[in-house]
C-alpha cells in the first residue's frame, strides 16, 4: 500500500484499546503531547468484548478534565476502523495532525518551557 | 465499605486558593474499592492540578501519596516526615480521613477532595447502594436480614407505610420498599409469622440523636 501518513505521531502500541488508562492521556499532556488520539477496533468488533467502548468512555472523561484544567478537551479524541483498513488509519492521522494543528502546541508545554 | 464520590475539580482548586505547595493525600481501603480516593485518584488529580496551575503560569508542586489507611494512628505517621514540606493537604480519603489527618497534622490545612456518601456496598462497578446508617442497635436479625433503617425514607420499624404501592417507595419509583423486601425474605425463610411482632421502641440515642458517639472496648485496650 506504502501509505504515508504524518511522522510527527508517536504509536504506543497497546494489546487493546481497553487499556489506555486516563492517566496515560492526562501524562502524555502533562509531558507535553499536543494531541491524543486512541484507534481501536470498530464497535461491535472487540476481541476483548468491550476494550474499545472502556476506551471511548475514558477518553469522554479526559475530554471532561482536559477542558476544566484549561488544555482543551478537542485534544484528545477515539477513532475506530479495522485492522485491514490502512488507508483509514492514514486518513485518520492525518486529519487529527491537522486538527492539532490548528489549535496550536499544548499550552501546558509553552508555559513549562517559558518558565 | 464507607462510599464516596469525587469532588468536582472546580471545587477544590478553589478550596486551595493560593497555596503553593500540595499534598494529594489518597487512601487504599473503602475509597480505593469506590474509585474516588484510591492510588489511581490521586494521580489523576494531582495530574489535573498540575496541568491547571502551570496553565495558570503559577508555579505550584503537587505530590502525590497514598496511605493504606487515614482512619488509623500508624499509617497517617508515614507522612510526618514529609508534612512540612507542604503547605496544604487534599485528603481525598472520606471525611474520617480527612478529619484524623487534620487533627493529626493541626497546623496544616486540610481539604476534602471527595463527597462522603454513605456505608454501602457495590452492587456493580460504578452503583453503590446505601445499607447501613450506623445506628448503633442493630436489628437485622428481625428484619430478616435487611435494614428498614437505612433503606425506608421513614425509617417506620412496623411494615410498610402507606406510601409503599407495587413494592415501590413514594418518594421514588426506582426506589423499592424496603418493607416489601423484608416480607419477601421472611417468607422465603418461613419466619412470616415473625412479621406479626410488634418491635419494641428503639432506643435512638444510640444514633445521631445521642450526639457524637465512641465504642470503648477495655478488652482491646493496651
Amino acid at each position: 500500500m506504502r501509505l504515508s501518513y504524518p511522522t510527527n505521531i508517536k504509536i504506543i502500541r497497546v494489546p487493546c484499546t481497553g487499556k489506555v488508562d486516563i492517566l496515560h492521556i492526562l501524562r502524555a499532556f502533562e509531558k507535553g503531547a499536543d494531541g491524543v488520539y486512541a484507534v481501536g477496533c470498530m464497535e461491535g468488533d472487540c476481541h476483548f468484548t468491550s476494550g474499545n467502548f472502556r476506551a471511548r468512555k475514558r477518553i469522554e472523561q479526559a475530554k471532561v478534565l482536559l477542558d476544566t484544567v484549561g488544555v482543551g478537551g478537542e485534544r484528545v479524541e477515539m477513532f475506530n476502523l479495522a485492522s485491514s483498513e490502512g488507508p483509514l488509519f492514514a486518513k485518520f492521522a492525518t486529519e487529527f495532525v491537522d486538527k492539532i494543528k490548528d489549535l496550536g502546541p499544548n499550552p501546558i508545554k509553552l508555559k513549562k518551557k517559558a518558565a | 465499605m464507607i462510599v464516596a464520590d469525587k469532588k468536582p475539580i472546580e471545587e477544590i482548586i478553589e478550596e486551595l486558593g493560593a497555596h503553593e505547595k500540595i499534598l494529594i493525600l489518597g487512601c487504599n481501603e473503602c475509597v480505593t474499592v469506590c474509585e474516588a480516593g484510591g492510588k489511581k485518584e490521586v494521580g489523576i488529580l494531582a495530574s489535573a492540578l498540575r496541568m491547571y496551575f502551570l496553565n495558570q503560569e503559577r508555579d505550584v508542586k503537587i505530590d502525590e501519596e497514598t496511605l493504606q489507611r487515614q482512619c488509623d494512628h500508624e499509617y497517617l505517621e508515614e507522612i510526618r516526615d514529609k508534612v512540612d514540606q507542604y503547605d496544604a493537604i487534599v485528603s481525598i480519603a472520606c471525611g474520617v480521613g480527612v478529619q484524623f489527618t487534620a487533627e493529626k497534622y493541626f497546623s496544616t490545612p486540610v481539604y476534602p477532595g471527595v463527597n462522603t456518601c454513605f456505608m454501602g456496598a457495590t452492587e456493580e462497578r460504578g452503583l453503590w447502594t446505601e445499607r447501613c446508617q450506623g445506628c448503633g442497635q442493630c436489628i437485622l436479625a428481625r428484619t430478616g436480614g435487611i435494614c428498614p433503617v437505612s433503606r425506608c425514607a421513614k425509617r417506620v420499624l412496623n411494615g410498610p407505610c402507606g406510601g409503599s404501592s407495587d413494592g415501590k417507595c413514594e418518594i421514588n419509583k426506582e426506589v423499592i420498599c424496603a418493607w416489601q423486601l423484608i416480607v419477601e425474605r421472611l417468607k422465603a425463610l418461613d419466619r412470616f409469622d415473625d412479621y406479626e411482632e410488634l418491635s419494641p421502641l428503639k432506643d435512638w440515642s444510640t444514633d445521631r440523636a445521642g450526639g457524637p458517639r465512641k465504642v470503648v472496648r477495655e478488652d482491646v485496650q493496651p
